[in-house]
């Protein structure tokens, strides 16, 4: 249950990103959260609010996007979707593969608030993360 | 009723009172770690430890695996050949940096309080409290879990794992994220196979071949001494490994083989 911690490690992410952009709060936050990675999405979601709290992400939605294992085998050089604890090639059965998708733990992106009139544009919507 | 502020329009009607009706937002892309700032402060150790030419292994294991064991047995056999220095991370007490110096080894002791795990930040704490000066091998010992502790980098060189006979061995199937990363696999306790009954080294090696790990498993038992020899010979070689790295790199601070996969493209 290191998932607090993680988000701890989020929100000090985020709010340097919010301070370098002159945010004014967050709207939304974006991670990429694999199987692999350790850290349990629905996990995340619960401690968030807590952790967030106070801060300049207080009422910020989380969004969480998971990726499926891929792993591509050194011996046949098959490209193949399995499980978090069989991760050996789906063609030939080989346990010497690699894996290219699943253990992500990624702030993938932040959605800002930014002051009124500082996007000029007519990009101006309504705060809200679109997902 | 309030016609100017919209507070008695929608049932949540605070948060729109207290807002203004558009605000600005723009999505700003980051992809960075989530764990960025522990993964720093893991680096900066990482080269602490490579300017001291020092070899840092983090043990991790479920509580009672018998890392501390197999801490004060590999003092005992490499006293007079190698240096060592340990850092011990619980909950609660010190009495395992307690064992631990009284081998007449340096140990500091951090108790994380509720925390289940150690971080990078932790250990660079702690790393103020050692002198590294004519360390050879660091020992990080980690709160005992078999989930946390793998999320975390703490700037060691290399992972090792530990799993006691008495746990049963399909555990790297049920913990795949730790055991997926380990350098070396551990079976402790296996003076106690033979009561046990139905743990078999080979179905746990099993399990680790199948998170496409190739990490060495060996049995041992830090009580009776079977099957040291392969852990203490073990150690030796990724002391040796480490020199040539810190000899050729001294400011390097890229984790061996942490690296390699990822410079791959993908497939």
């Amino acid at each position: 249950m290191h998932e607090l911690a993680l988000c701890q490690a989020l929100i000090a992410q985020v709010e340097t990103l919010a301070r370098e952009h002159q945010a004014r709060g967050v709207a939304g936050v974006r991670l990429l959260v694999g199987p692999l990675s350790g850290a349990e999405p629905a996990l995340l979601q619960s401690a968030f609010p807590l952790a967030a709290a106070g801060t300049v992400l207080d009422g910020a939605v989380l969004v969480i996007d998971s990726a499926p294992v891929l792993v591509a085998c050194a011996s046949c050089g098959a490209e193949s979707q399995t499980t978090p604890n069989r991760l050996v090639c789906g063609a030939c059965g080989d346990w010497h593969t690699r894996v290219v998708s699943g253990d992500e733990l990624t702030l993938a992106s932040v959605e800002l608030v930014l002051e009124p009139g500082r996007v000029t544009d007519g990009a101006t919507r309504e705060a809200g993360i679109h997902v | 009723m309030c016609s100017t502020c919209g507070c008695s329009t929608v049932p949540d009607a605070r948060k729109v009172a207290y807002r203004p009706a558009l605000e600005e937002t723009r999505a700003v892309p980051v992809l960075k770690k989530l764990l960025d700032r522990n993964d720093t402060v893991a680096a900066h150790n990482r080269a602490h430890f490579d300017a001291h030419g020092v070899l840092a292994l983090d043990l991790m294991s479920a509580p009672g695996a018998g890392k501390t064991a197999l801490l004060e047995a590999t003092i005992d056999a490499l006293r007079g050949e190698l240096r060592m220095a340990v850092i011990e991370g619980d909950l609660e007490t010190d009495n395992d940096a307690r064992r631990i110096r009284a081998k007449g080894v340096p140990a500091v002791q951090i108790t994380t309080g509720g925390a289940c795990h150690l971080d990078a930040h932790m250990v660079h704490e702690a790393l103020h409290e050692l002198s590294l000066e004519g360390v050879d091998i660091l020992f990080i010992e980690n709160v005992g879990n078999l989930v946390c502790p793998a999320g975390f980098d703490l700037g060691q060189h290399r992972d090792v794992a530990l799993l006691s006979v008495t746990e049963g061995d399909d555990k790297p199937a049920k913990y795949p994220v730790l055991f997926r990363a380990a350098d070396v696999v551990v079976l402790s306790k296996s003076d106690l196979l033979w009561y046990v009954g139905d743990f078999e080294p080979s179905r746990a090696e099993r399990c680790v071949r199948e998170l496409a790990n190739a990490a060495p498993v060996m049995t041992l038992s830090a009580r009776s001494g079977a099957g040291m020899q392969a852990w203490l010979d073990w150690l030796r070689s990724a002391l040796s490994v480490q020199r040539a790295r810190t000899a050729s790199h001294p400011s390097g601070i890229e984790r061996p083989g942490a690296s390699a996969p990822a410079a791959q493209p993908p497939a």
